[in-house]
C-alpha cells in the first residue's frame, strides 16, 4: 500500500484550464440536472457527482483512448470526461432516442461505444467482473489496453468486489480498479459497514499495489492515476486506487440525508474540489478571476446546449420496444471495440 | 520394414451414423469450436486439469493449454461476468457451470447483465457467450445439486435457453450457439452424459429454433426436453403396446419456445401431456400449457396433463427421489389420463 505522494505533474496554463473545466462541465451539468429533475424532465432515480469531480476529471486523464471504462450508477462525471457528448447524456436522461441509449439507460446506464465506455451498471459491484473479463480479452489477444473500473466504498462489500480482485490478480490482468471511497453506502457510513475502513488495504489481501490518495485534490488523483495506469500497461497486472471523497448532495433526489450531520457536510465543502484547485492554482497566476469566468461561460454554454438539445429530442416509436432484446438478425456488429 | 495399412472401407453413403456419448459429443463439439476460432475459450470451475466436474473437457487442456482451458476459482459471479466482459470485447467464451444450483452465484451477471446490456444500451453491446451448465436429477444429489432451474432461465428475455435432450443436439447446438451474437445458455441434463446415440452431422447441422418430432402419432402429443425425453420415448413405447399411438415432440429451445410446432402437434392429436422436470408450480410446463390454450384451444379434446418434478426440494434416499421426479410410468398414466382411459 502507497500513501499518496506521488509528485504532482509539473502544471501549466493549458492544463490547468483543462482540469478546471473539465470539474466545471461536471458541476454545471449536474446542477443543472438537479434543476431538471425537480421540473420533471428528468425522472427515475438520479445520483449526482457534485463533490466528486476531482476523481473522475484527474482519474480519466491516465487514459488512452484505446482502454476501456466500467462505471457505476453515479456515472455521469465519468461519460463526461471519457468524452460522451454532453448532448447525448442529457437527452439519455431525458429519456429521448438521441440519447447514448436511445433513452432505454437513463440516468444510472450510460453507455457508449465509441468511447469504450462500457456502462453505468446499477448493481453494486455489477461491473467489476465485467471489468475483469475485458481486460481477460485484452489479454488474451494481446492487446495493450486497461480496464479501468470505478466502484463505491459500498462495492467493496460485495462478494462481487473480493471474486474480481482476486481473479484479476490471479490472472494477472490489466484492472485498473479505481475506488470513490466517499464514506456512505447510499445512507450507511462506513464505519458501520465495513471491518477495514482503509479501503486500500483490501488490495494487499489479493496481493494487490495501492495507493490511497486525496480524492479532492485533481493533481494528486491524476498523478496517482498515472502512475497506476501506467504499472498496468506495462504489464504489472490489476492495481488498485482508492480516492477519499465526499458526496455534497443527497444520495439520490429521494433522500432527506437524516444520516449525516450538516456539520460534516460543510466541513467537507470547505475541501470543495473547485476551490482547492483554485487555492493551490493561485500562486501560479494560471488561473485568474478572468480565466475563471470565461471557463464558467464555456461549461454554461455546453450545458445550455445540451439542455436545448435534449428539449428537441424526440421519443422512440414505441414500436421499437422490444427492438435489440436480441441483437438484429441480419447479424449487427462486430463486438470487438 | 514395411507395415501394411489395411485399407479403409469407404463409407457408403447409406451408412449407419456414427454413435458417440452424450459427454463426447460436448467435448468435440467444442474442441472443433476451439480449432476454427481462436477467440472461442472454455472456462469454469475444474474444467482443467481435473477434466471437468463431468469429465466433458477431459483432455482438452493438453491440447489448448491453460489460456484457453482455464480453471476457475470458486467465484461463480465474477468468473460469469468476466465471460460477459470477454464476449463484449472481442472473445467467444464457453463457460461451464458445474451444476445449476451454483447458477444462482452468478445469476446477477446473467440477469442484470448479460440478458440485459443490449436492450439497456440501446442496442450499444451485444454480449455473445454461451454459458453450459449441468442441471437435473436422478444420481441422489439431494437438494442442492439436483434441480431443474432451465424453465426460471426460460423467464428472461435478452437470453436463449437450450435444453439438448439427443447426443445429436448435445454436440450440435454448441456451434449455433457460439455464432449467436446473444447469449445462449446450454442445460446439460447430467444423466445424459453416459447415454449414446447418433453423433452430430456436421453436414447437417442442427439450430436453435425448431422443436423436433422424435416419434410421430396421431393420438396424443407427448411434449417434454433435455433428460425426460428418453422417459418419454419409453412411456410411448409403452402406450403403443396398449394401442396408443403418441407423438414424442422434443422442445429443444426453452426460449425461445417453438410455438408452431407445439400447436401443430397438438392440432394434430388433440390431447396433450407436458413432461417437465422442473416443479409444476410457474414452470415451463406451466408456459407451455398457457401457450397450447393461447393457441390450440379448439383443437383440444381434453384437458392438458402436466407431469412434473413433485414440488418438494429434491430428497437423497434413492427411493424417495424416484418418487419426486417424472417418470414413465407416470406419463403413461398421464397420456391414458388425456385420452379418457385411466381407471
Amino acid at each position: 500500500m502507497n500513501a499518496s505522494r506521488e509528485p504532482t505533474p509539473e502544471l501549466t496554463r493549458e492544463h490547468a484550464h483543462e482540469l478546471l473545466l473539465d470539474m466545471l462541465r461536471v458541476r454545471r451539468m449536474e446542477e443543472t440536472c438537479a434543476e431538471l429533475y425537480q421540473a420533471t424532465k428528468i425522472r427515475g432515480f438520479l445520483h449526482l457527482y457534485i463533490g466528486e469531480e476531482a476523481v473522475a476529471v484527474g482519474a480519466m486523464r491516465a487514459l488512452t483512448a484505446e482502454d476501456a471504462v466500467v462505471a457505476t450508477y453515479r456515472e455521469h462525471g465519468h461519460a463526461l470526461i471519457r468524452g460522451v457528448p454532453m448532448e447525448s447524456i442529457l437527452a439519455e436522461m431525458y429519456g429521448k432516442q438521441e440519447g447514448c441509449c436511445r433513452g432505454r439507460g437513463g440516468s444510472m446506464h450510460l453507455f457508449d461505444a465509441e468511447t469504450r465506455f462500457y456502462g453505468g451498471n446499477a448493481i453494486v459491484a455489477g461491473g467489476l467482473p465485467l471489468a475483469v473479463g475485458l481486460a481477460l480479452a485484452d489479454k488474451l489477444q494481446g492487446r495493450k489496453r486497461v480496464t479501468a473500473c470505478f466502484f463505491g466504498d459500498g462495492a467493496t462489500a460485495e462478494g462481487e468486489f473480493h471474486e474480481s480482485m482476486n481473479l484479476a490478480a490471479l490472472w494477472d490482468l490489466p484492472v485498473l480498479f479505481l475506488c470513490e471511497n466517499n464514506l456512505y453506502g447510499m445512507g450507511t457510513a462506513i464505519e458501520r459497514s465495513q471491518s477495514e475502513t482503509h479501503l486500500a488495504l483490501r488490495a494487499g489481501a489479493y496481493r494487490m499495489p495501492a495507493w490511497d490518495v486525496d480524492g479532492m485534490d485533481v493533481l494528486a488523483t491524476e498523478a496517482t492515476t498515472r502512475r497506476a495506469a501506467e504499472a498496468v500497461r506495462e504489464g504489472g497486472g490489476p492495481h488498485f486506487v482508492e480516492y477519499r471523497t465526499y458526496r455534497f448532495r443527497a444520495h439520490s433526489m429521494f433522500d432527506p440525508e437524516l444520516y449525516r450531520d450538516r456539520a460534516e457536510v460543510a466541513a467537507w465543502k470547505e475541501r470543495d474540489p473547485i476551490e482547492l484547485f483554485r487555492a493551490r492554482t493561485a500562486d501560479s497566476g494560471y488561473v485568474t478571476d478572468e480565466d475563471l469566468a470565461d471557463l464558467e461561460a464555456l461549461a454554461a454554454e455546453e450545458v445550455e446546449r445540451a439542455v436545448a438539445f435534449a428539449e428537441a429530442g424526440t421519443w422512440e416509436d414505441v414500436a421499437e420496444l422490444e427492438r435489440f432484446v436480441y441483437s438484429d438478425p441480419e447479424g449487427t456488429r462486430e463486438v470487438a471495440r | 520394414m514395411t507395415v501394411a495399412t489395411p485399407q479403409r472401407t469407404p463409407a457408403a453413403p447409406e451408412a449407419e451414423p456414427r454413435t458417440t456419448t452424450y459427454r463426447d459429443a460436448v467435448r468435440e463439439a467444442i474442441r472443433s469450436a476451439m480449432r476454427a476460432d481462436e477467440r472461442v475459450f472454455l472456462m469454469g470451475e475444474d474444467v482443467g486439469r481435473y477434466g471437468g466436474c463431468y469429465a466433458v473437457s477431459m483432455g482438452l487442456l493438453d491440447e489448448f493449454g491453460e489460456e484457453r482451458i482455464r480453471d476457475t476459482p470458486l467465484s461463480e459471479s465474477a468468473f460469469v461476468g468476466a465471460g460477459i466482459g470477454a464476449a463484449m470485447n472481442g472473445m467467444r467464451p464457453i463457460v461451464e457451470i458445474m451444476t445449476v444450483n451454483f447458477s444462482l452465484l452468478a445469476l446477477d451477471q446473467i440477469l442484470n447483465n448479460a440478458a440485459t446490456i443490449l436492450h439497456m444500451s440501446g442496442g450499444l453491446f451485444n454480449v455473445p457467450i454461451v454459458i453450459r451448465i449441468a442441471t437435473g436429477g436422478g444420481r441422489q444429489l439431494a437438494a442442492q445439486h439436483s434441480h431443474s432451474l432451465e424453465g426460471w432461465y426460460a423467464h428472461i428475455p435478452g437470453i436463449k435457453v437450450a435444453a439438448p435432450g439427443t447426443v445429436e443436439d448435445a454436440g450440435g447446438m454448441l456451434a449455433p450457439a457460439l455464432a449467436d451474437p446473444d447469449p445462449v445458455l446450454i442445460f446439460e441434463n447430467a444423466l445424459l452424459y453416459n447415454g449414446s446415440g447418433p453423433a452430430p452431422d456436421p453436414e447437417h447441422p442442427v439450430d436453435l429454433v425448431h422443436a423436433a418430432v422424435r416419434r410421430p402419432g396421431t393420438d396424443v402429443s407427448l411434449l417434454t426436453y433435455g433428460g425426460s425425453l428418453h422417459k418419454t420415448l419409453d412411456a410411448a413405447e409403452a402406450l403403443a403396446a396398449e394401442g396408443i399411438d403418441a407423438e414424442v415432440v422434443d422442445l429443444r429451445m426453452l426460449r425461445p419456445l417453438d410455438d408452431a410446432a407445439i400447436v401443430a402437434s397438438v392440432a394434430k392429436t388433440h390431447r396433450v401431456v407436458i413432461v417437465d422436470e422442473g416443479w409444476r408450480s410457474g414452470g415451463i410446463s406451466a408456459e407451455v400449457s398457457a401457450r397450447i390454450a393461447e393457441g390450440a384451444f379448439f383443437e383440444l379434446e381434453a384437458p392438458p396433463e402436466r407431469v412434473c418434478s413433485a414440488e418438494v426440494p429434491l430428497p437423497y434416499a434413492k427411493h424417495m427421489e424416484a418418487a419426486a421426479l417424472p417418470s414413465s410410468e407416470r406419463i403413461v398414466e398421464a397420456a391414458r389420463k388425456a385420452l379418457g382411459r385411466h381407471g
